[in-house]
């Protein structure tokens, strides 16, 4: 899933990034205004030079030493303020179409829903917001100020080279054809090697990576020096690539140098005889020499815009991605924007995660449950106990059937309304930095500290927190980690119940939680919440146990839907697993 | 000629100036001994090389003169036809040209073996001293920095090696042989110039203060968003479910602008650099020629016209290479923060390990003693060789484990185990339970010496850990890590991790055992199918089994399962327990889970708290002792 930008035209890349750049297209205009106004300040000063020595110094004529020099100080000072300008234009350009790119993939990244959000890695999404976000800044700082001034500096230089002998000048012109076919076909060449030496850098690099956070398996196993080895292998053949991929690059400055002297040598032979033929001046000799640095310089910096803005091609492609990336849930056109009820029922539901034709995680499930019932969820991993309540507050779209709540389709609420009065503590939950009463109220903005305390004594998590130094103004860090996992798990139930939901969902969220506080969560359900339906998925046969009805999930279809009394004498996998959890005495796990 | 910077597209840093190194000579001492040790002769090449081409440049640029004044200008003057000095003139040049050529290409080629190959060598040798760092090293540094040195430090090292260092070299040997030509041609004019390079190298410095300024608010404002990204990207299904989209992004915008405003100044600050660099450079031409003019005319200090000219080509020559220098000299400098990373890791002391006595397959011989095998016969000894008289001891290996009054501690101050007594006799399963931070996984780490214990003894066989060769002791306990940790590579490989010698019939049998054999075969290749990203793509409850399958195939004498099948649900694991009871058989086990399931057939469970065994005895014996474990079992206590 995670190379299809491979594909995306450069038509779309373009497009895209440049709807981007449009804030800044008077920055983006003006730049390479004045970068060329800066060269063409650059081709001045070698004529006045030459000026000031041939009409200046050699005859001593200091008037003319002066004048010119003060026309060079004017010269050199403009040149100085299109340099500044093109400095400040083109570098809020850059930033600045960074800063858009970012805001334009976050903006759309926020909007996605669950299957988007399936397709890409968390590592992924971070390295286009900043790594790629970064390699296209630089790269279109380089563009806009060196694509337009190196053609430029050649067309003027060869401008001029050519109103003072065109004869002579042909040679440059051979030689930059000569240039130009060479340095593109080798880099085109190289930036396939370089493409293909990066991709095994970012390998051994995971190896590393993989090492560093597997150290304490490497060590356990003696595998230090089969894995040392290993990585030197991966090294050396790196190496050796980096190697054949540079050697290509060196051959381009002794080919641009011998190119420079080649010119050198001939303009000097036939310039001399042109001279003693009285065709050519020897300033004009002077200057014509003086050119052909200017136009080889050039020449090599294109090359190099040329690399770097192929090497980003990936990056930018990335990035499109993302932002051409469309949300697969949205809101309807006219949606409902009231829940009414918290009942909640599938109608031939039948769920799969890519569409139609793969595989169904869910097959025609039929169920109904009533406002403020209790629902137990159980079964084995992989069973689909999450698929099926992920289909409640719209997280994923069934494929076919229906999922209504408070009789209406789940398709036809206002997600924002749905998802405010289904509240979903996920499996995988997340507490994010900031003190623990703002983490709270993610569930409601506005809630007072006073309902935010009454939450977490539902959710057992008062407890607690009240023997934090700071109480509900500890500062949690970034991802929880200050926190027990059980005491993660508590806080998110209370942030759930902060939305005061017509639903409840609790996705195996209170396995960090020993049993006995579980259980007082579960009362605590029962006596104050008791109009909320509440739905908990467990691995623990103890926290469902006394549940209103108990779905038993298997391989996607439900197997019982009864009571746990039922369900013991008529179920045989919830019977296998109770028995697996318990030995006569009680039903308990430890706190881990 | 505008400045090329090679920005790095990889890895997290960007590097920005106004770093601040410790000692820098130091560690560019460090790393130039490194290249000299291996690369002796190839460098001495190459700055004859750099030496060779800058003569050779300097050769290109009198050539034009000489043409002119020795050559054309006679000839126009006399009305010669006579091409032949000409052409043998040029055809000394060309020579010239063909040496300067030759050198550039000479020592560019080997600085690429020198620059790669010295990175290869660091690279291993990071990787290699890494992997002998104790697991203390890795506890106690932020994952995401032990891979930057990998990853930047290295690149800015390339970019010295590669690039800075030559471009420097080539740069002070054209500055001093230009600052010595203008020193013969003019003193006082030489005096002028140099006061406009030093007036050039304040005002590029100021600029670089300035962008340095804004490049480290970048730097911060880049951390901050970065920061922000990992978290609500982590998150990203949670702010789905709370409909926080637009806080996120309101949030985000802010710290986009402040990220967008430090970025575009320090950029704008340091592509400034360039062009004021030049232009005072053609400042300090006119001002020189000015001067030089009016010394002429008037006759001051000997200054003849010819060489004014030949001065002002100098002055020309010499501010493009002071400018490059400071350029450069920033570069290094970066380099050198890189260096001073990769250095600290390389001088981390590695794990120590005093042990001398080995582990060795044995059978026994027919009077019952023990014997050295070289195959693998199921039958382990320590091989015991005592220092004072040379003798040779084999003792059985049989799996006895005792603690005698452990403590410990991780930062020498706060004792996270508290002499701890523990005896686990051969083939037996020991389970410690216990709530988070009672000190279980701890005492894991002790066993196979990850931690070395502050007090106390841990005897194995009758033998004191630290006297056995700590790869030995490893080798002889299988561990089972809740974390489970695979490696890039096809799951055959990962599971052949545990015992590299393995056929693959012995692999697929380790696998059948713990039941991994059936997930297995249900992936698109099977055996070979090639897991990525610590296994990514498998559920964490198939991680856990391929990890239990790689001790599996380990076939160690004693096992440490740490939370081992946490992540599996119970059914499967009722499907496994036949499996793990095979395994477990006949070897000492240590279990550590919150399942009860998992500890209720322990021959002993150890009841920890804070650090302290609080219980210990069979499953029946504490029930019945209606204590701590009868609490956390009935759940009749919170904890």
């Amino acid at each position: 899933m995670e190379k299809t930008y491979e594909s995306i035209p450069a038509g779309l890349v373009i497009r895209t990034l440049g709807s981007e750049v449009r804030e800044f297209k008077t920055d983006s205009l003006l730049t390479p205004v004045f970068m060329i106004l800066e060269v063409v300040m650059e081709m001045i000063i070698p004529y006045l030079m030459a000026s000031i020595i041939d009409k200046g110094v050699t005859p001593g004529d200091i008037n003319h030493i002066e004048t010119t020099g003060g026309l060079m100080v004017v010269v050199a000072v403009f040149g100085l303020l299109s340099g500044l300008f093109g400095a400040h234009f083109g570098a809020r350009a850059s930033a600045g179409l960074a800063r858009n790119l970012r805001n334009r993939m976050f903006e759309n990244i926020q909007s996605f829903s669950f299957p988007n959000l399936d397709r890409y890695s968390t590592a992924g999404l971070v390295t286009r917001l900043t790594t790629d976000v970064t390699n296209i800044q630089n790269a279109y700082q380089m563009l806009l100020r060196m694509f337009m001034r190196a053609p430029a500096s050649i067309v003027i230089a060869m401008v001029m080279a050519f109103s003072i002998n065109a004869g002579l000048s042909t040679i440059y012109l051979v030689a930059v054809l000569f240039l130009a076919v060479f340095v593109f076909t080798m880099m085109r060449k190289v930036t396939k090697y370089f493409a293909e030496v990066f991709t095994k850098y970012d390998d051994l690099n995971e190896s590393v990576q993989e090492n560093v956070s597997g150290i304490r398996v490497v060590k356990a196993y003696v595998r230090e020096e089969y894995e040392t080895d290993k990585f030197v292998k991966a090294a050396e053949n790196i190496c050796r690539m980096f190697i054949r991929a540079e050697r290509m690059i060196v051959i381009n400055m002794p080919v641009m140098q011998f190119t420079v002297y080649a010119c050198i040598l001939l303009i000097s032979w036939f310039g001399a005889h042109m001279i003693v033929q009285g065709a050519l001046s020897t300033g004009e000799l002077m200057s014509l020499l003086a050119y052909c640095m200017n136009i080889l310089v050039s020449l090599m910096m294109l090359s190099f815009i040329f690399v770097m803005v192929s090497m980003s091609t990936a990056s930018a492609k990335r990035i499109t991605e993302v932002i051409m990336e469309k949300p697969v849930i949205v809101n309807p056109a006219e949606p409902v924007k009231e829940v009414r009820s918290g009942s909640v029922s599938f109608e031939n539901v039948s769920f799969s995660y890519f569409g139609e034709n793969s595989g169904r995680v869910l097959n025609s499930i039929n169920l109904d449950i009533k406002e403020g019932e209790t629902i137990g969820i159980v079964g084995g991993t992989g069973s689909s106990k999450s698929s099926l309540i992920n289909l409640i507050s719209r997280l994923y779209d069934v494929t076919e059937g229906s999922v209504k709540v408070g009789g209406v389709d789940v398709r036809d609420y206002d997600l924002t309304v749905l998802r405010n009065n289904v509240a979903h503590v996920l499996q995988k939950n997340e507490l994010f930095s900031g003190t623990i009463l703002e983490n709270l109220r993610w569930g409601r903005e506005n809630a007072t500290e006073e309902e935010c305390r009454e939450a977490c004594i539902l959710a057992c998590a008062d407890e607690f927190i009240e023997k934090l130094p700071q109480k509900y103004e500890t500062k949690i860090e970034q991802g929880g980690s200050n926190l027990s996992g059980g005491q993660k798990q508590r806080l998110c139930i209370a942030r759930a119940l902060l939305k005061k939901p017509r639903i409840l969902i609790l996705d195996d969220s209170t396995s960090a939680v020993d049993t006995a506080t579980d259980s007082k969560i579960r009362k605590g359900f029962r006596d104050y919440i008791p109009g909320t339906t509440k739905f908990i998925i467990a691995q623990r046969i103890s926290s469902v146990m006394d549940a209103d009805r108990i779905i038993v999930m298997d391989k996607g279809s439900v197997s019982g839907f009864a009571s746990h009394e039922e369900l013991l004498s008529s179920n045989g996998i919830y019977r296998e697993v109770y028995e697996s959890q318990t030995s006569g005495a009680a039903l308990s796990d430890f706190d881990s | 000629m505008p400045e090329v910077k090679v920005r790095q597209l990889h890895g997290r840093r960007i590097p920005s100036p106004g770093v601040k190194v410790k000692n820098p000579g130091k560690i560019f001492k460090r790393i130039m001994d490194r290249i000299m040790l291996k690369y002796r002769v190839r460098l001495f090449i190459v700055i004859i090389c750099i030496f060779a081409g800058v003569l050779a440049n300097v050769q290109g640029t009198l050539f034009t003169k000489t043409l002119i004044d020795g050559y054309i200008l006679p000839m126009v003057k006399s009305g010669s036809r006579d091409f032949m000095p000409l052409l043998s003139a040029m055809s000394r040049v060309a020579v010239f040209y063909i040496i300067g050529i030759s050198a550039t290409f000479i020592h560019q080629r080997l600085m690429v073996d020198i620059s790669q190959g010295t990175l290869k060598d660091l690279r291993c040798e990071l990787f290699r001293k890494m992997e002998l760092l104790p697991i203390k090293y890795f506890d106690t540094h932020a994952h995401g920095d032990i891979m930057s040195v990998y990853t930047n430090d290295i690149d800015s090292l390339r970019q010295m090696i590669s690039q800075s260092l030559p471009q420097f070299l080539n740069s002070l040997i054209t500055i001093v042989s230009v600052m010595v030509s203008m020193l013969i041609l003019s003193i006082p004019l030489t005096v002028l110039t140099i006061i406009m390079v030093g007036i050039s190298f304040a005002a590029s410095k100021t600029a670089i203060g300035i962008s340095g300024k804004f490049f480290k608010y970048q730097q911060d404002s880049l951390g901050n968003i970065n920061g922000f990204i990992e978290e609500i990207m982590t998150g990203q299904k949670v702010v789905k479910v709370f409909c926080h989209e637009n806080e996120a992004i309101e949030e985000f915008r802010k710290k986009n602008e402040q990220l967008f405003l430090s970025s575009y100044n320090a950029n704008q600050y340091s592509n400034i650099l360039g062009p004021i660099n030049m232009q005072l450079g053609n400042l300090s031409y006119v001002v020189c020629a000015i001067a030089g003019g009016f010394l002429t005319a008037n006759g001051i200090s000997g200054l003849t016209l010819g060489s004014l000219a030949s001065f002002l080509t100098f002055n020309k020559s010499f501010n493009m290479p002071v400018s490059q220098i400071s350029n450069q000299l920033n570069f290094c400098l970066m380099a050198m923060a890189g260096g001073e990373r990769i250095f600290s890791l390389l001088d981390e002391e590695a794990e120590r390990d005093e042990g001398y006595v080995n582990l060795v397959n044995a059978v026994r011989a027919e009077d019952g003693s023990l014997k050295e095998s070289e195959k693998r016969t199921g039958l382990w000894a320590w091989k015991h060789r005592h220092s004072a008289d040379g003798s040779i001891d084999y003792v059985e290996l049989k799996g006895d484990i005792v603690l005698e009054g452990v403590d410990f501690s991780y930062d020498g101050e706060r004792f996270v185990l508290n002499d701890i007594e523990m005896y686990a006799d051969q083939g037996q399963k020991i389970a410690l339970v216990g709530s988070t931070g009672a000190g279980k996984t701890t005492i894991t780490n002790l066993l196979n010496r990850f931690y070395d214990i502050q007090d106390g003894k841990i005897r194995y066989d009758g033998i004191n850990i630290n006297k056995i060769k700590k790869a030995d002791l490893r080798h002889s306990l299988g561990m089972v890590l809740q974390d489970t940790s695979l490696f890039t590579g096809t799951i055959m490989e990962n599971i052949r991790f545990g015992r590299l010698d393995a056929t693959d019939d012995e692999v697929i049998n380790a696998a059948k055992l713990v039941s991994a054999d059936g997930f297995i075969r249900n992936l698109p290749e099977g055996y070979e199918t090639v897991i990525t990203g610590n296994g990514a793509s498998l559920s964490q409850g198939q991680r856990q089994l391929l990890s239990i399958a790689r001790a599996a195939v380990a076939d160690p004498p004693v096992l440490i399962l740490d939370e081992a099948t946490s992540s599996i649900d119970t059914r499967t694991e009722k499907i496994i327990q036949e499996g793990m009871d095979s395994l477990m058989k006949g070897r000492t086990s240590f279990v550590i889970a919150h399942r009860l399931s998992t500890v209720k057939n322990a021959d002993c469970i150890m009841v920890m708290e804070n650090g302290r065994i609080v219980e210990r005895g069979n499953h029946e014996a504490l029930l019945k002792e209606k204590g701590r474990y009868y609490q956390l079992y009935t759940g009749l206590r919170a904890m």
